[in-house]
């Protein structure tokens, strides 16, 4: 009993650097429990995607293969990841609090008449689990009953699992009938980027309103970005301006990230916008306003105007790296 | 077309949140009280959709204490055609307010539910998916755009999800959860407001809708976040970089 499954959603034939948490979150949980640590991964073609997975200390990885399950569609995966749980006899079912883990989880919970506590940060020794809620403002500690139970958990709040043994992969026979399915995946626009993928970033520069349309992000930023092999990110205001696409936003609401350096440059430094970024290593924040809010967390304030700051900054990091 | 939108009290997101000494919960005193800014969302999108039809009803629902028909009363004030009030001072969990909705939904005979993707308190992002598995309906989360088919069968919903935008078409019915860009909320306008109070509102108490609403979830205490040591200003850019290297060393 309390065996723990995690689920290892893939990117591109990857595994991501959120799902390596969410096995890290996943052992963390099992060392509670006393159970194993279990993965399960679906998709089409992904055999070498489990084998993979497997190499990361988990005991198992199921993997339910099929051309039904190409495409991630909620109710499609909800029916096979509750069947493998009950199948299973599962305890705890884990997954990053990505897109995807945020859509799923949930009804999942709901098939197995099962609670379940978002965004967790930490699986404490008495079985209790610490989650933010109001935006960060509050750390609570919460507890889930009964059996089984549903967990997302936040990726900055664990490393990513290392490379472990190599775990048992077992094929699960589940058939699915994705015509039955009442949501059809229709299309993807996938935002198109030489940067590296927000979550995935040591460094993070973002921008806000201070930039005042998208043309500057990629006048200012892009460069700044560029040389120090950083992922771009956004404040809410500047994505609701439309300066940038939705997936650069950076918030309560958005993408949490924690990378070892986060530069926030024209950015206020509103709640919402500090629930997104204020667990990162080093803060520096680049504003004209010294009374902005943004100083408060930042570990280095610069005042100044970010259309002469911003450039000076590259050709310095530049020299730095020369 | 029937339309179910589920509204949540919650602080007003700019107040500042503070843990009581006891941590049993957050400080009430003097803060101000609106709907959650995603539920609002979902109510203007209704109206919308209402209007490009030329008709429908959006009803409101609310879960809490009485203060909630504060939040009720402006959704009509928005538009909204009348509301429910589930009458409870307990505290629920996201799976108990999904089997609400659920028994509302069936009795309703609701077409669409559209509700916020997250309340701002809990942050839980988990009632819609829930309610949409146990409706056995399919679901569109963090909605940036809902297009209703003409015969009002199906509906393509773009999400905002990681790496960009996804499409989704939906069979109706459906449920459907607002994230920030779906639409701007109108403001209840003063002879809206004045309308809103001819409309009919009725409160249920819980118990009477036979709901297993035991929490699974329980919040036990609360505390306030670490603090972040304030750091310092810097001269210049120079500065900035020299300081990034050698005393950060994150570049």
């Amino acid at each position: 009993m309390g065996d723990v499954l995690v689920f290892a959603e893939h990117v591109k034939g990857k595994l991501p650097k959120t799902t390596l948490a969410a096995v890290e979150a996943g052992k963390q949980a099992a060392s509670r429990t006393g159970g194993a640590c279990h993965a399960v991964v679906l998709g089409k073609g992904i055999d070498a995607l489990a084998s993979e997975t497997a190499s990361f200390g988990v005991k198992k990885v199921f993997v339910v293969d099929g051309d039904a399950l190409e495409h991630y569609v909620a109710d499609v995966y909800t029916e096979v990841l509750a069947d493998v749980m009950k199948q299973k006899g599962i305890d705890l079912l884990v997954a990053t609090s990505t897109a995807i883990g945020k859509d799923l989880l949930p009804r999942v919970a709901a098939r197995l008449g099962a609670g379940m506590a978002s965004d967790v940060v930490h699986f404490n020794e008495d079985g209790t689990l610490t989650r933010p809620m109001y935006a960060g403002n509050v750390i609570a500690t919460v507890k889930l009953e009964g059996s089984p139970r549903v967990v997302s958990v936040r990726a900055t709040a664990f490393d990513a699992a290392k490379k472990e043994g190599a775990g048992e992969v077992e094929k699960l026979a589940i058939s699915v009938d994705a015509a039955k399915a009442k949501a059809k995946f229709v299309a993807f626009n996938e935002t198109k980027s030489d940067r590296p993928v927000l979550t995935e970033a040591s460094i993070v520069v973002s921008g806000g309103r201070g930039l005042k349309n998208g043309e500057n992000f990629t006048t200012y930023l892009e460069p700044l970005c560029e040389v120090l092999g950083a992922a771009m990110g956004a404040s809410r205001a500047a994505v609701d301006a439309g300066f940038v696409p939705n997936d650069l936003q950076v918030g309560q609401t958005g993408k949490v990230v924690a990378p070892t350096l986060y530069i926030a440059v024209g950015i206020s430094g509103a709640i919402q916008h500090l629930a997104g970024m204020k667990d990162s290593k080093t803060i520096v924040a680049v504003n004209k306003d010294p009374e902005a809010p943004i100083f408060q967390v930042a570990d280095y304030g610069l005042v100044a105007d970010l259309f002469k700051a911003v450039p000076e900054l590259t050709e310095e990091v530049k020299k730095l790296k020369h | 077309m029937k339309i179910l939108v589920p509204a949540k009290r919650v602080p007003d997101p700019n107040s500042t949140i503070k843990v009581k000494p006891d941590g049993s919960g957050i400080v009430t005193e003097g803060l101000k009280w609106v709907i959650n800014p995603f539920d609002e969302i979902a109510i203007e999108e209704a109206l919308r959709i209402k209007e490009k039809l030329g008709g429908g009803e959006v009803v409101l629902v609310g879960i809490g204490s009485k203060a909630s028909s504060e939040q009720l009363r402006t959704g009509l004030a928005m538009g909204g055609d009348r509301a429910i009030l589930v009458a409870t001072d307990d505290a629920l969990d996201s799976l108990a307010v999904a089997r609400v909705l659920h028994k509302l939904v069936t009795d309703e005979k609701a077409d669409l539910v559209l509700m916020g993707k997250q309340a701002i308190d809990a942050d839980s992002n988990q009632a819609g998916q829930m309610l949409a598995d146990l409706l056995g309906w399919p679901q569109a989360t963090f909605a940036s755009k809902v297009e209703l088919a003409g015969d009002q069968k199906s509906a393509q919903v773009t999400r905002e999800v990681d790496g960009g935008l996804e499409v989704l078409s939906l069979s109706l019915p459906a449920v459907v959860t607002a994230d920030l860009r779906l639409n701007e909320p109108r403001y209840a306008s003063l002879p809206g407001i004045m309308k809103a109070r001819k409309k009919e509102l009725k409160e249920i108490p819980l118990a009477d809708l036979g709901v297993d609403t035991a929490p699974r979830l329980k919040v036990l205490k609360m505390e306030p976040p670490p603090k972040r040591q304030g750091g310092r200003k810097v001269e210049s850019v120079q500065e900035l970089v020299q300081v990034l290297h050698s005393e950060a060393k994150v570049i």
